[in-house]
This record gives structure tokens, sequence and C-alpha cells, in this order.
């Protein structure tokens, strides 16, 4: 599968048009992209039904989200697809900043080993939406994906969602308890709401290309600041799977929109960075200006916002594809609770001040990655121009040189959602932060992982150094009436056999 | 005896470099030419003065300098 041959989804007539009336669904989903397919799979998983939305009947064409952090595939792999990701993405952790023709420094974005999942894959966007509706599929009572269903109007009712929706048959009804408005930077449900999207435009230009061909580049991801090898501001290099190179060239905000477009010229960009003896193709191209912009609110009455339809970022730094499958994992849980009456809807507030201050922290770094690379003022250049000649000598330099701050997950400590540590409990895993991953022994001798055990539920993770501990604990949780699984650590020095 | 103190090299900013960086620019936003000038000479007498040691600042001048003097010539 490549860009150029997807795959068409099967559109059938709606059982509304036909005449079926008087249903109300648990949740429907706008947009099957990656973060409504994955709240689709989540939500099945947590046992609840949804009726998934999208005007296409297809996987996304062309150059979109590629670069899928560990946090997100950790995510995925709950969900059951992160393994295939991992199988065909190309596995990266290093980045590596070039000035002019000379390399200023690396980055690591693994701080540790010992985790299943890597610090971060490249993947084209089409084969994670692919994989997703394969996984989706396996929960055939669950799941229903309607391509070619269009969303054209949307209002509140009292205790439900009323949505319009458009088909080659013509136009229905559906009603729905929750609606999850995944349909992206341009959303319907947005627009039909009459929700503001604030936030400002970049004046910059990118080109975006992705290229086929055999070249024997590192994996690294490899970004330049005013290369010497092609006019542009910057150049940033990605390797994808199929032997295909996603390049951004930083234009200039005056660039010929028209005269940079054009095939030939891009293919002579593309040589400057390829040298003259490999052969390469043009596999997509576009100009392309960025944004950021949020809505204030993501709780709407009973219209939940996730991904784009919520926030957009520059590109830079990974945040708008992750930041979206991290919401997901955020409210689906959540949602499921309240569904179940498990849980006041009250608890889909958390879900509001906590990606909002994701968001928060994503904006802001992609801003200023964006704004250290497209400096608006003469002093704004000479001061980044000054910190890209220290950065060669002076080690405090590098930490200033901002050509992306890589995605990483958003600590939530402090909200109000959150409760406090005890001072007695050390370590880094706070309360509102990501479990870290690590390999672990199965009782039966197999290894597995940390986050494999403790799957996507309420967990209780204890230590028990022998048999007549565990029991002890297993009857305080049972005294204390929590119906939580829970999860027995036996460190190995104290393992019978070690 | 106290050893000389050289001038630092390594983040100074435990990791806050981006809101160090974040703040500059912030402190620059609107102004002309002239007036930028004017606030980074500003703030080299009062970080200057608020570092107080001749020989880190000799030091820092003598980079600062070399920097420019050596990119004026290319």
């Amino acid at each position: 599968m490549d860009g150029q041959e997807l795959e068409a989804f099967a559109y059938h007539t709606p059982p509304e048009i036909r005449g079926r009336k008087g249903v109300q669904h648990p949740v429907v989903i706008v947009g099957a992209g990656p973060v409504g397919l994955a709240a689709a799979i989540d939500l099945a998983l947590h046992g609840v039904r949804c009726i998934v939305l999208d005007d296409n009947d297809r996987v996304s064409a062309g150059s979109r989200a590629i670069c899928w952090a560990k946090r997100t595939l950790e995510i995925f792999d709950r969900l059951g697809v992160g393994e295939r990701m991992v199988a065909k993405g190309v596995t990266w952790q290093v980045g590596r900043v070039y000035h002019r023709d000379e390399e200023l420094y690396s980055f690591d974005l693994l701080p540790e080993r010992g985790h299943k999942m890597p610090a971060f894959i490249n993947l084209q966007q089409y084969y994670v939406e692919h994989y997703l509706v394969a996984r989706a599929a396996q929960f055939p009572d669950l799941i229903e994906i309607r391509w070619k269903n269009e969303l054209v109007g949307l209002r509140q009712a009292e205790r439900s969602v009323l949505l319009e929706v458009d088909t080659p048959d013509g136009r229905y009804e559906l009603e729905a308890l929750w609606v999850l408005a995944a349909d992206g930077a341009r959303s319907a449900a947005r627009r039909a709401l009459g929700l503001e999207f604030a936030g400002h435009v970049f004046e910059e230009k990118f080109l975006i290309a992705d290229v086929r061909m055999r070249a024997d580049y590192p994996s690294d991801r490899r970004f330049w600041f005013q290369p010497t090898f092609d006019p542009a501001e910057s150049v940033l290099i990605h390797r994808q799977p199929d032997e295909i190179f996603r390049i951004d060239f930083q234009l200039g905000w005056d660039a010929d929109t028209e005269a940079e477009r054009q095939p030939a010229r891009v293919m002579e960009r593309v040589r400057h960075v390829v040298g003259p003896n490999v052969k390469f193709e043009l596999e997509w191209c576009s100009i392309y200006t960025f944004q950021c912009a949020r809505l204030e609110r993501f709780v709407h009455g009973r219209v939940l916002f996730v991904g784009d339809s919520a926030h957009v970022v520059s590109p830079f730094g990974a945040r708008g594809g992750n930041g979206g499958i991290q919401d997901v994992d955020n409210l689906c849980w959540k949602l499921a609770l309240v569904l179940q009456s498990r849980a006041p809807e009250a608890l889909l507030e958390s879900y509001d001040c906590e990606r909002v201050r994701a968001c928060e922290e994503n904006i802001r770094h992609s801003s200023r990655t964006t704004r250290f690379m497209t400096p608006k003022t003469p002093m704004e250049r000479q001061l980044r121009d000054a910190v890209l000649a220290l950065a060669r000598e002076f080690p405090f330099a590098r930490t200033l040189v901002n050509s992306g701050r890589l995605s990483r997950p958003c600590s939530l400590a402090g909200l109000s959602s959150i409760v406090a540590d005890e001072a007695a409990v050390a370590g880094s895993m706070a309360p509102g932060t990501a479990c870290a991953d690590a390999p672990l022994v199965r009782t039966d001798g197999g290894p597995t992982w940390l986050l494999e055990s403790i799957g996507g539920d309420f967990t209780v993770l204890t230590f028990a150094a022998s048999a007549a501990e565990l029991g002890r604990l297993e009857g305080e949780q049972r005294a204390a009436g929590l119906d939580l699984p829970l999860r027995v650590l036996v460190p190995a020095a104290t393992r019978p056999g070690a | 005896m106290s050893a000389v103190t050289r001038l630092r090299r390594e983040d100074g900013f435990a990791g806050a470099g981006d809101d160090f960086y974040a703040a500059l620019l912030e402190a620059h936003e609107g102004l002309c030419d002239v007036e930028s000038a004017g606030l980074n000479a500003r703030l080299v007498l009062l970080l200057g003065n608020h570092i107080g040691d001749l020989s880190v600042i000799r030091e820092a001048l003598s980079v600062a300098r070399a920097g420019v003097s050596r990119e004026g010539k290319s």
C-alpha cells in the first residue's frame, strides 16, 4: 500500500434511511481518523458501543502525521495495534541538529532502557488508520463505522445530542447520549456549535516533500538551520517505511507559493538535499502555513472534542497526532464509567482540565520552536543567530537551540483531579505522571512488560517479599472494599529460586 | 585560597532555558531596532553588576567580541 493506492471502504445505506426510528446510541464519534478510530476501540475495550461517522471512504492520503512518540505507542499497544505499528515503522531515538554544514549536537530521546516501546517511530498516517480500521473490525458488535456519512448539523437536546447526517442516499437524523468530535482542524461539529477556535497563524511557508529513494541515510531526525546545500532557512529530514523520506523546507514568508510548488522546482530542491547521484521519485508535495489554535474548553454539554478539532499546533515537536491519541486515552475510560453509571458526569470535567493543560504545554512548546525557526525582527534574528553561533562551543547555548521539543506526556501534578503524593513515597512516578514501563518476569517464567501487565484499568500495584505478605495485602484490599485488580511485583532478590 | 571563577559554559537554568529565551523575546516585543539595542545595553549593565566578578565578565566580553569580529570578517 502507498499513498496513491488506497482501498475504498464499503458504504452501506444506514438503517435510519430505510426507516429505523427511535434508537438512542450511547456514543457517536464524528471522524474516522487516528483519533476517532482509537476512541472507538478504547470504548469497545470498555464494553461501550459506538457509531463512527466519516465523510470519506478511504484512509487519509498524502503526507500527514508520521512521528509517533513512546507514550502514544504505549496507548496504541493497549488498543492492540502497537506491535504492528512498531514492526512496520522506522524506529528512531536520536535527533541531530546542524548549523550550515556543521553538526552542533545530537539528543537522545530514550532516557532509559527496558521499555517495550521505542522513543519514536515514523509511520505514515495511512498505515496507522489502516491498522486501526482492521482492529475496529474485531469488535463487530460494538463498533459500526459508517463511511460517506457526513455530519451536516448538530444540536444539543436536554439529555442527548441530535446529529444530522448526509449520505449518498440522502439525509437522516441520529440521536446519541454523547458525541465525540474527532473531525479534525476544520471540525464540522465545532462549526455547528458556533465555537470560537482562537489562536494565530505563523508567518512562514513550508514546502513538505515525500520522496521515494534508495539512500543509506540514518533513521535519526536531522535538522539543518541555514543549510549550505539549499537556500531554505531550515531543512528537516525524517525517514519513513517503504524507502520514503519526508523533507521539510522552510521557504520564508515572502516565498512565491505558485513558483515553489512547481514539480521542477521541488525536484531541484530535493536534488540539493540528496546529491547528484541518488535516484528518487516525488511521492507527494505541498506548501503549508501553520497555525496554533484551540477551543477554550473541550467539553461542551454532551459534545466532547478530541484531537485537532480541539487544538492544532505547528508540526515541529510532533505534538499534533500524539496529543490527540493522548486525549483519547484520558477520555474514554471516564466516558465508559459515566455511561455505566459508575461515575457522575462531573468526572468528564477532569478530561477538560487535564487535556487543556496538555494542550497549553503543546502549544507553548511548538510556538516557541516555530518562533526560534522564524525570527520576526532583526533583534530576534540577532539573538537566534548568536545562540546558533555559541552552540558550537558552549553547551548552555545548545539547550537554547530549538528545532522541536519532541512530544512527551504532560504531567498532571497539582491539578485538582490529582491526589497529592505522600512525602514518604519517593521516585519519579509522582501522581499525575504516565507510568514508566519496565521488563518483568511472569509467575510462569515468561517475559512480559509492566505496562502490558497492568492493562487499562485502575490497578493496585504493590511489592511483596513473600507469599505471606502477598496474602496479607490481598486481605487488606478486601477489607478496604476495593474492587480493583491487585498486581503484585516480587523483587528479584526475594523470588523463590532467585 | 579561592579558585578563580570561570565563565559558566553549561546550562545555568536547570533545564528551563526555553523559559529564559521566551522571556528575552517577550521583553523585545514591539520595540524598534534602536529601542531593542537600548534594552540590551541596560540588560548587560544590570546583569554585569549582578555577576559582579570582573574576571567572569572579561571572559564573557572576550568570547562575545571574538564571535562578532570573526563573523564580521567572513
